[in-house]
């Protein structure tokens, strides 16, 4: 196959708005692309999209491919497979990252099953091993429940593809200097585009900080059951300025929004600061903040597994420790 | 009006028992030994919905199964919530699949069954959880398809419009039969299995499949099918201070404090 050293991303949008985790995805895109000793492209498909194209080339997109078409303003999942697929076919690049957003996990295997290549889901850390006669990414997965990292390659078909969670990657800076060329493509779309059709996309972006957005997370478990809610939670986190987060047990009572869940299914976050409370520490929760900075627990349970993955730990009912932390905090 | 709708379903580890899977550090080999097996829990919810279709418009529902020959437990547990019947596909060529080999065998299963109006999966495995086996099924049937629905609505039993989760939101998605649809926890609460529904279990048909039976290119199956390859893998290790604090609350927090403090983060 004669694919070029390119690596390429799908970029996201929404309503004209980037998704977080293309620019993430870029950002890795460009590293890898260093490696490989290629350049970027990304492909970026919706309505009048040229100023979001702009935004691209400025952190750090060499290329990008932009398909235009008011009919393409919603995921329109037929069209945008046979679009990129099409494309990926024609120019055959190394490598396609794209972001593991809802919409993304529905149209990356589609398109992977169409050109009949390898889609590795979900990796938390992507590397070139250049040790075979080609370099060959690398993508690391984490498995059953975020205890054991698997890696995972794709060595005979292109483009290698990937998803990557929303936090996972880091945002490069942007680079108003950075050059790339955009390359609008003609879009015909026909019947068949179109057998299923997103007519209304419906969104609540939620208020207030958020737990990828914040230096600050404060966490919230199951432990705090007997109080029935994460209210005593709020105060220490408004004055630590951070955003509240919480466990699956902590969305199933209905304390968080969904947005607020971390872990395998919910959030990747790296906060600089999280403060865990009440949490017991399972794998699939902790995965989700292998990249906090500095992770203090408490909870009551001496033996809990989550005093082995924190940096400080206090044993002792949240209920005292909590207003003694929020009192000694006001006192600063 | 009638539907012939197809659930997939899985029978994967039970999540509890996840701590004990380990993995063979030189050849990345999996084991699973006595760790109990469950089905996969939102294909309840796939089952569940294909079963309130098919009461809604009469019709046929059928399970089907790419696994080892124990999966047919996952399938006789289908039939008897409800549904009609049951195809176990299973083979040593299939095994060792990733998920583009998965749905291909899957997709030739389901070409077999013949004349689907709906094929129902869960949107997500706990084991592989890749989410791209539903995607990708309908891609090899060259059918439509629409993941995460949380809501279908079939008014004529031909038109849909389903409603999908997204991040802070939702779509509303039209289309018409023949249709893939993966569904997530919350579109329904699954029924329980009945005494009268396990009675029933040995007058359905449970037919098994192997490669001579369904038409696969012996090429697209299996390992041989299988553009992924799984590599070294390791235990995930994380690099933390474990400063666990002693002392009354006052003096724990005040240590706490004074440490975080020291590091600008309050
Ligand atoms: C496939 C799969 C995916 C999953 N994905 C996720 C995910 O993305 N995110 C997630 O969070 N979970 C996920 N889970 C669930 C996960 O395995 C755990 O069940 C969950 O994280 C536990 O939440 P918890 O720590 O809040 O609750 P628990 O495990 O119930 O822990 C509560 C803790 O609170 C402590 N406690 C009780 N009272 C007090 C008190 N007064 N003061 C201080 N401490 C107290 C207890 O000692 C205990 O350790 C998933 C599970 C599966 C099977
Ligand atoms: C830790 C780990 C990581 C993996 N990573 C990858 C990867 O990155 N890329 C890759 O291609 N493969 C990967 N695999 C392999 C992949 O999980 C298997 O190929 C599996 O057969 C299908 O994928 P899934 O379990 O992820 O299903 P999902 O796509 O998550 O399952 C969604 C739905 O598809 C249906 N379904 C799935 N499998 C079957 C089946 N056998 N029979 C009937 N219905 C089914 C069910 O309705 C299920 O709810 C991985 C496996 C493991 C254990």
């Amino acid at each position: 196959m004669n694919a070029i050293h390119e690596v390429w991303i799908w970029a996201e949008q929404r309503d004209g708005r980037l998704m977080d985790v293309s620019l993430e995805i870029l950002g890795k895109a460009s590293e890898l692309a260093e490696e490989i000793g290629g350049g970027t492209a990304a492909i970026l498909i919706g309505d009048e999209l040229s100023p979001l194209a702009r935004e691209l080339i400025a952190y750090g997109a060499d290329k990008v491919y932009l398909f235009s078409d008011p009919r393409l303003t919603y995921y329109q999942s037929d069209a945008y497979t046979r679009l990129i697929s099409d494309l990926l076919e024609k120019q055959q690049p190394e490598i396609l990252l794209l972001g593991g957003t809802t919409i993304g996990m529905d149209l990356a295997p589609s398109v992977a099953a169409r050109i009949k290549t390898g889609l590795t889901a979900h990796s938390c850390k992507l590397e070139i091993d250049k040790s075979g006669d080609k370099p060959l990414l690398m993508a690391a997965v984490p498995g059953w429940g975020g205890g054991m990292i698997v890696n995972i390659a794709c060595p005979e078909h292109r483009p290698q593809m990937v998803t990557v969670q929303q936090g996972v990657m880091e945002k490069p800076p942007r680079d108003d200097h950075h050059s790339g060329e955009l390359i609008p493509m003609e879009v015909k779309l026909n019947e068949r585009d179109f057998r299923v059709k997103c007519i209304e996309m419906v969104e609540t972006i939620p208020e207030g900080p958020q737990i990828d957005t914040s230096d600050v997370v404060v966490v919230g478990g199951y432990g705090m059951k007997c109080q029935g809610s994460l209210l005593p939670l709020e105060e220490l986190t408004d004055l630590l300025h951070g955003a509240l987060g919480g466990t699956r047990p902590a969305l199933d009572e209905g304390w968080i929004p969904e947005c607020s869940m971390i872990g395998v299914n919910g959030k990747a976050i790296g906060p600089k600061l999280l403060i865990t409370i009440g949490t017991s520490g399972a794998n699939h929760y902790t995965a989700g903040f292998v990249k906090a900075g500095t992770v203090m627990a408490i909870n009551s349970d001496p033996d809990a597994p989550i005093f082995d993955v924190c940096d400080i730990g206090i044993v002792g009912d949240a209920l005292e420790v909590v207003p003694a932390m929020v009192k000694a905090l006001k006192a600063l | 009006m009638s539907l012939n709708i197809v659930v997939c379903i899985k029978q994967v580890p039970n999540p509890d028992y996840f701590s004990k899977i380990t993995l063979d550090p030189e050849t990345g080999a999996i084991s699973r030994k006595n760790i109990p097996t469950i089905l996969n829990p939102v294909d309840e919810n796939a089952i569940e919905e294909a079963l309130r279709l098919r009461e809604r418009f009469s019709g046929k529902v059928t399970a089907i199964s790419m696994g080892p020959p124990q999966a047919k437990e996952v399938l006789d547990w289908a039939l008897t919530l409800g549904v009609d019947e049951s195809v176990l596909l299973c083979d040593r060529a299939f095994a060792a699949a990733d998920s583009l080999a998965t749905a291909y065998v899957l997709a030739a299963g389901i070409r077999k069954i013949g004349n689907v109006d709906i094929v129902l999966c869960g949107n997500e495995s706990v084991d592989g959880a890749t989410e791209q086996v539903g995607p990708q099924v309908a891609e090899l049937l060259d059918i439509p398809h629409i993941c995460n629905a949380t809501d279908i609505s079939l008014p004529n039993g031909r038109q849909a419009v389903v409603r999908r989760n997204i991040e802070y939101g939702h779509l509303t998605i039209e289309g018409c039969v023949p249709l893939l649809i993966t569904v997530s926890r919350e579109i329904n609460q699954p029924r329980t299995a009945t005494a009268e529904g396990i009675l029933t279990l040995m007058d359905k048909v449970s037919r098994t499949w192997g490669v001579k039976d369904i038409e696969v290119d012996n090429d697209a199956i299996g390992l041989a099918g299988s553009p992924t390859r799984v590599g070294k893998s390791y235990e995930q290790k994380l690099e933390r201070e474990r400063m666990i604090l002693t002392g009354s609350v006052d003096e724990m927090v005040a240590a706490a404090i004074k440490r975080l403090k020291a590091e600008a983060l309050v």
